[in-house]
């Protein structure tokens, strides 16, 4: 395995800095977090690899755009967190089984694990920190504090944007069909009946 | 991941210029992705064919049309596909997770490995993965395993659910390289595993999948997809049926009949002996049953799958029930 490989790679952040406190980091999923801004050509990067053949990519991040260098091997779910400093968005199993990595791209609910930064030229990126307005939490983030819609909380970024996806594709009808198209996210914790309260809570008043 | 390099052509005919000896096309990504993270795949070029204009879903007098990079989600939404061919939305819909399908093509869905997790366990044999390095699943955990079409070199199964709609309905795919076009049946696109079972279809070195079509069956507007398996949801089918009645409506009979199954073979697996049981025949309980009862009687079963054969006719029945009332 070559050293550069960006798929194996941990954040390191510097001595003495906190990846919570870099720039372009919103929080954790469920605070109150601020729009981050992601800044326009040199991107907060912990890994400065981007291998032997980098691709250059243009996209928009929560309303900013990205100019970048990328590896192509780096995945959408690699780069939001380790170059983008957008940690919001959890790598849980990384082999698309999980949801913990949901973000959307153009609109649709993906999974950030499976997707190549290298093939987003051009694309519209929303993740979890992309979803309050300033101090004003996404009704969805808020309807997951109201119902208890999780226990440990490393799945709820994910869950709460497949929820928010969700809503929006409007499969909200009935308990049953939550259940169903919540089915790519799991949770470890077995929250599953308060985030089905949850999304139900927000059903007619987003989307 | 190991080192590869990019390429983002904007036309077929780019695409397949860039396309060379140990390289790979990449859609949605979804299966690409994840066996070039577990070194499975490890192409020396990925070649992203998303703005390749191999879109649209269509229907006219020659039937559906659709581009190879339309997504799952997209044609199991579509109107007329389901209103037409309802099976094809319902087994693209009991595929995988909501995510998935929003990113998964067309094409890449028909292209997707096998899940036997002795495939995807580089430390295990598999004739597959390494040809020659023997079958761990013969003797390993066999619950998810084929039994038709199987050899004593493969016993994966086919994970595709639309493949076997598709197959049902005599889909063909359309594949291009540089040197032709041509069209292919789908049902015979797949090979079964035999002594090679790392070929497993007719896309040749180069080629490039560029779409399919559905042949017109007003009838199969009357259609399901029945799957079964281990959780309600975003789970692989133990056993899975796509099944199509033609119904006289006045005299409570069968006139055409189409039938195939998942999650038992190596490939999508066509009952072309169920379909001609049920032909000229009441649409009723005893016909279903006496149709389903010769389905998988030529199963290879293994120890922990010796349940399919039976599971397999159980939910033909079922499906068939369905559709065509119990009498």
């Amino acid at each position: 395995m070559p050293p550069t490989d960006p798929s194996r790679e941990r954040p390191r952040p510097g001595p003495g800095t906190s990846r919570r406190q870099s720039p372009g980091s919103a929080g954790a999923a469920t605070a109150a977090g601020a729009v981050p801004t992601v800044a326009e050509n040199a991107p907060t990067a912990t890994v400065e690899s981007v291998g032997e053949n980098p691709v250059e990519v243009s996209l928009r991040v929560n309303g900013s755009r990205v100019r970048m260098e990328t590896d192509p091997r780096a995945t959408l779910l690699d780069t939001l967190r380790d170059r983008l400093a957008l940690t919001g968005t959890k790598k849980g199993c990384d082999r698309g089984q999980c949801g913990a990595c949901t973000v959307q791209v153009d609109g649709r609910r993906v999974l950030s694990c499976l997707t190549l930064a290298a093939a987003l030229d051009g694309a519209r990126v929303t993740s979890i920190e992309g979803l309050a307005d300033g101090d004003e939490l996404h009704p969805v983030q808020q309807a997951f504090i109201d119902h208890d819609g999780f226990q440990c909380g490393f799945c709820t970024p994910g869950q709460i944007m497949s929820a928010v996806s969700l809503v929006e594709e409007g499969r909200t009808g009935s308990d049953e069909e939550i259940r169903e198209h919540m089915s790519g996210n799991i949770c470890r914790c077995s929250a599953y009946p308060f985030i089905v309260d949850a999304v139900r809570s927000v059903r007619g008043k987003v989307g | 991941m190991r080192p590869y390099d990019f390429t983002r052509p904007r036309s077929v005919g780019a695409a397949l210029g860039d396309a060379h000896e140990g390289s790979a096309f990449l859609a949605g990504g979804t299966t690409l992705v994840d066996l070039m993270k577990l070194e499975l795949m490890t192409p020396s070029r990925v070649v992203d064919i998303n703005r390749l204009p191999l879109r649209g879903i269509t229907v006219d007098r020659g039937g559906l049309h659709v581009g190879a990079l339309e997504r799952m989600s997209d044609v199991a939404d579509h109107q007329d596909v389901r209103s037409r061919y309802p099976m094809i939305s319902q087994a693209l819909e009991l595929s995988a997770s909501p995510q998935i399908r929003n990113m998964a093509s067309m094409g890449g869905n028909l292209l997707q490995r096998t899940r036997c997790g002795y495939f995807r366990d580089l430390t295990t044999a598999c004739n597959k993965r390494e040809p020659g390095s023997g079958c761990a699943a013969l003797t390993g955990h066999s619950r998810m395993h084929a039994v038709l079409g199987t050899s004593d070199a493969c016993v994966a199964t086919h994970p595709s659910d639309v493949a076997v709609a598709l197959v049902a309905l005599d889909a063909r795919v359309h594949l291009e390289s540089l040197r032709e076009k041509r069209t292919v049946a789908l049902a015979d696109f797949y090979r079964l595993p035999g002594h090679t079972p790392q070929v497993e279809n007719e896309l040749r070195a180069g080629e490039l999948l560029t779409g399919l079509t559905v042949p017109p069956l007003p009838w199969a507007s009357r259609s399901a997809y029945l799957k079964i398996r281990d959780r309600r949801s975003y789970e692989f089918a133990l056993a899975s049926v796509a099944v199509a009645l033609d119904l006289d409506l006045d005299r409570g009979t069968i006139r055409d009949a189409r039938v195939a199954a998942g999650g038992v073979g190596t490939r999508p697996w066509r009952l072309e002996a169920v379909e001609r049981a049920l032909v000229g025949r009441p649409a009723a309980l005893a016909t279903y049953e006496a149709a389903a009862a010769p389905a998988g009687e030529d199963a290879r079963t293994l120890p922990h799958n010796m349940f399919k054969p039976a599971l397999l006719r159980r939910t033909l029945v079922r499906a068939l029930v369905a559709l065509g009332g119990r009498s």
